[in-house]
């Protein structure tokens, strides 16, 4: 229990030391917002103006906390190119990302896992090299050459999903999913092999275990070997890099969520970095910093509690 | 000695219907993979033929690359790692078990044959808890329901006096020690009712005195329940305790098969013979000198600085060039010792004069003489060593670090060294990974001594060697310490060992120094409590042993 509060004390730590990199990066970012928002013409009258309420004149450290505190108050401030509040914009999009996340991951997951234990159960046969090998190929394509591949093959070819996953709300169910099974798809790909070949690594680590060889001795099939001794002991490795990819699934989407129009998290980063809009950047970093801290900690916890030297002290 | 296919009396063959387990004409083969060279086939069992009667035990006794282990593994035919069963008949039972199929061996594995590993703490799955894993495979080949696999199990649990026999099966691997999880894996074992069980080295990896008490609970389980065994193991002494038959094997040839009596007492082969008769080395012991090389005063020590302390207020004495055995089991403190005097470990409270000046107790704070003149040498010489380098770059690495010696004199120095630990020049260009374990140990020894070292730490330095290679290593080092007036401070916990090396002893518990003297001193009654029961633990090769150690015990193990 005590290390488990640790964690998540230490978690709630880091994120805050993130968010003054954070602050920290997009001051050093050269530019100027005033300048940027009333381009060329603007007078210095009209730009030391701006910059007055902007606050962009106080101090650093002031503005710092001025922005955490209103995070931590839910209030992500305001967009400067379109003057809208960041967190009504951004929750729909964060929303959005989370269900592409979480339906890739239904399918990733468990079927990275599958084929993991296949490829262990016949390994070095041919069914292993197949796997492995298709899972070699799908992480060397970038996911955007991926993306486009699915969308010449299954949008402009056979025609059967949208080349634009757009969403929207009052979008039915199945219609939702049927937007998103091409840039899903593209995601699956990038996270499948990943995963698969730790759970494959993983599981082979503990086949070498003299306890394996026990329950060998005791006549057990290979198949019941691997899911009673062997993965249960490999379920901390399993489990972290499960989630990094799940990380990946929401943060590593920008690329997926531009090529599909997706309207995601992804994509409403990248229009605001080609618009310097500070807040926004800041807000959306933050965000993802907190997801992938978040399960980093799920991860951690997840790994005590799989120790039973941890769960069953002497 | 007689050639490869010598004629071996054996002993008479079992009636047909008491026959439980025939192999005949055994071979085995492996891979190996040697540094640089083109993988290769080689024999590991040849032509090993035995029958083992219903209910009788068969020890089975070499030294490590014998193929006890691979012969044993072959009655589940089971070959570990890249070992295959390549010729021969392993009848089972009746029936040809080699020719059963991949399911029909897993039909008779943990049912008619079980297993007992040497280190059940590793042969034990963390994840589960004791129980289900001791009832699993009766489960599983249906011999039991999992009500009757679980009484029947608390009922070998008491059987093999674990302590809570009725809750000891709650409980996960990490939770019971050493010599209670031994017992429960021949609990497991048994409690699929099987009528063979192999016995790999199952009391090796444990303290003597926890070694007396599996190993009895072991033979009494045998001979309640009526199961066959073979007993695999290094050592003639524990194998006369619970053996009917003994085999002597040698690089996977049958030396010597016969009853346990005729083996120990009137051994045929020479080679048995030297087994038998390996351990004793007579050294006379010295007296103690007038100004000792290292004097120990109260040392106290405790790691991180913690509460336990894991040496309690220790002195000892150590003179020049004589050696100073320190015993006791694992835990005693022994090894923290020798931290602590090199520095590893700085003490808490106490003082180390050596050489007639004061350590200072912190390592970083020690001159390059001290260092140089207080070498160590370790029980795994295999990680002691760089395995990149090569012999004359491990034992010139002293020579240049401490003297300065360069080019062709240090070349000079290393020839000089190896010839000393009778290996000779050719090995300068060697690879650790190309010698073998008492090599190896040679070598280590050899670089310590290339300091010109006035005592030599040798931390258990032949347990992991075979009873005739760490002969040779005790005898290399008495021979060195006679020219080279070194002290030798020896851990070790192996009372045989001690006999063969010591002038004096020091006896450790929990951290304690509980008798210390001259050899003469320490090994004569009265004895304490704690040095009666490591002595009385000690096995011997004499019938009837166990029985009578049990019996006269004052003191119970602390492994129980």
């Amino acid at each position: 229990m005590r290390l488990i509060a640790q964690r998540v004390a230490m978690g709630i730590l880091l994120l805050f030391a993130v968010s003054a990199l954070i602050f920290a990066g997009t001051q050093i970012l050269p530019g100027d917002v005033a300048a940027s928002i009333l381009g060329q013409s603007a007078t210095p009258q009209s730009l030391a103006n701006l910059r007055e309420e902007l606050g962009l004149n106080d101090p650093a450290y002031i503005r710092y906390f001025r922005w955490l505190g209103g995070i931590l108050t839910g209030d992500l401030g305001t967009a400067l190119t379109t003057r809208q509040d960041i967190a009504t914009t951004l929750g729909p999009r964060l929303w959005n990302t989370l269900f592409l996340a979480f339906w890739t991951a239904v399918v990733a997951i468990p079927l990275a896992i599958l084929l993991g234990l296949l490829a262990v159960r016949y390994r070095n046969g041919p069914i292993d090299k197949t796997i492995s090998g298709f899972a070699l190929a799908s992480t060397s394509l970038p996911e955007f050459f991926i993306g486009y591949l699915l969308i010449f093959f299954f949008a402009v070819k056979m025609q059967w999903f949208p080349s634009i996953s757009t969403v929207y709300d009052g979008m039915p169910f199945l219609e939702k999913l049927r937007a998103i099974v091409l840039p899903g798809t593209a995601l699956l790909l990038v996270v499948l092999a990943h995963m698969m070949r730790m759970t494959r690594a993983a599981i082979l680590n503990v086949m070498q275990s003299a306890y394996v060889e026990t329950a060998e001795l005791k006549g057990l099939s290979q198949l019941a070997i691997i899911r009673k001794h062997a993965f249960p002991n490999a379920i901390a490795p399993i489990v972290n890099v499960v989630m990094l990819n799940l990380a990946f699934l929401v943060v590593g989407v920008v690329v997926v969520e531009v090529i599909f129009v997706y309207p995601g998290m992804g994509q409403y980063l990248v229009d605001h970095v080609a618009k310097r809009d500070v807040p926004v950047v800041q807000a959306v970093g933050l965000i993802f910093a907190a997801v992938y801290i978040s399960l980093n900690i799920v991860a951690d916890i997840a790994s005590i509690l799989a120790n039973p030297r941890l769960r069953h002290p002497r | 000695m007689a050639s490869a296919v010598h004629h071996v009396d054996t002993p008479p063959r079992p009636k047909p219907e008491d026959l439980l387990l025939d192999i005949r004409n055994l071979k085995i083969e492996a891979r190996v993979y040697p540094p640089g060279e083109t993988p290769r086939d080689v024999t590991i069992v040849d032509g090993v033929s035995l029958t083992l009667a219903r209910g009788k035990v068969l020890g089975l006794i070499g030294e490590s690359g014998a193929g006890k282990s691979t012969i044993g593994l072959s009655a589940m035919a089971y070959g570990r790692g890249g070992v295959r069963i390549t010729g021969g008949e392993v009848i089972l039972n009746g029936r040809d078990i080699l020719k059963t199929g991949k399911d029909g061996v897993r039909k008779l594995r943990g049912a008619e044959v079980c297993y007992v590993a040497q280190s059940a703490a590793a042969a034990f799955n963390p994840a589960h808890r004791l129980m289900d894993q001791v009832v699993e495979a009766a489960i599983l080949h249906g011999s039991a329901t999992r009500a009757e696999a679980e009484q029947r199990a608390k009922h070998l649990f008491r059987k093999l006096s674990l302590p809570n026999p009725d809750t000891i099966g709650d409980r996960y691997p990490h939770q019971v020690s050493g010599g209670q999880l031994q017992r429960v894996m021949t609990a497991m074992a048994l409690c699929s009712e099987p009528d063979l069980i192999v016995f790999d080295e199952p009391t090796t990896a444990l303290d003597v005195t926890t070694q007396i008490d599996v190993l009895a609970a072991i033979k009494d389980a045998i001979r309640d329940t009526g199961v066959a065994a073979l007993y695999i193991t290094h050592d003639l002494a524990v194998v006369a305790q619970v053996s009917d038959e003994i085999m002597v094997l040698r690089h996977g040839k049958l030396v010597e098969w016969g009853g346990t009596r005729q083996i120990i007492k009137e051994p045929r082969q020479e080679y048995t013979n030297a087994l038998v008769s390996v351990h004793h080395i007579e050294h006379e012991e010295h007296a103690p000198t007038a100004n000792p090389i290292l004097s120990a005063r109260n040392i106290t020590a405790a790691y991180g600085g913690g509460p336990i302390k894991v040496l309690k207020n220790v002195s000892v004495d150590i003179f020049p060039g004589q050696t100073l055995a320190v015993v006791g089991e694992s835990g005693s403190g022994k090894s923290t010792l020798a931290r602590a005097i090199t520095g590893l470990l700085p003490p808490e409270q106490g003082s180390i004069t050596f050489a007639g000046r004061t350590l200072s107790n912190a390592l970083k704070d020690r001159s390059r003489d001290d260092l140089r003149e207080l070498q160590m040498i370790y029980q795994m010489a295999d990680v002691a060593m760089n395995p990149r380098q090569t012999v004359g770059t491990i034992i010139g690495r002293p020579l240049e670090f401490y003297f300065g010696i360069k080019g062709r004199e240090r070349d000079q120095r290393v020839a000089e060294l190896l010839d000393k630990i009778e290996m000779g020049k050719g090995f300068v260009d060697r690879y650790p990974a190309e010698l073998s374990g008492g090599q190896k140990q040679r070598v280590c020894i050899a670089r310590a001594l290339a300091a010109k070292p006035k005592l030599i730490i040798c931390d258990e330095v032949t347990s992991a060697l075979d009873p005739l290679v760490a002969h040779g290593i005790l005898e290399l080092l008495l021979g060195l310490q006679k020219d080279e007036n070194v002290a030798y401070l020896f851990i070790t916990h192996d009372l045989a060992t001690v006999k063969s090396i010591a002038d004096s002893i020091a006896v450790m518990y929990r951290g304690e120094v509980v008798r210390y003297g001259p050899k003469s001193r320490v090994l004569t009654p009265p004895f304490d409590a704690y040095t009666d029961l490591l002595l009385s633990s000690v096995p011997e090769m004499e019938i009837g042993w166990l029985e009578k150690a049990i019996k006269g015990r004052r003191m119970e193990s602390a492994g129980n």
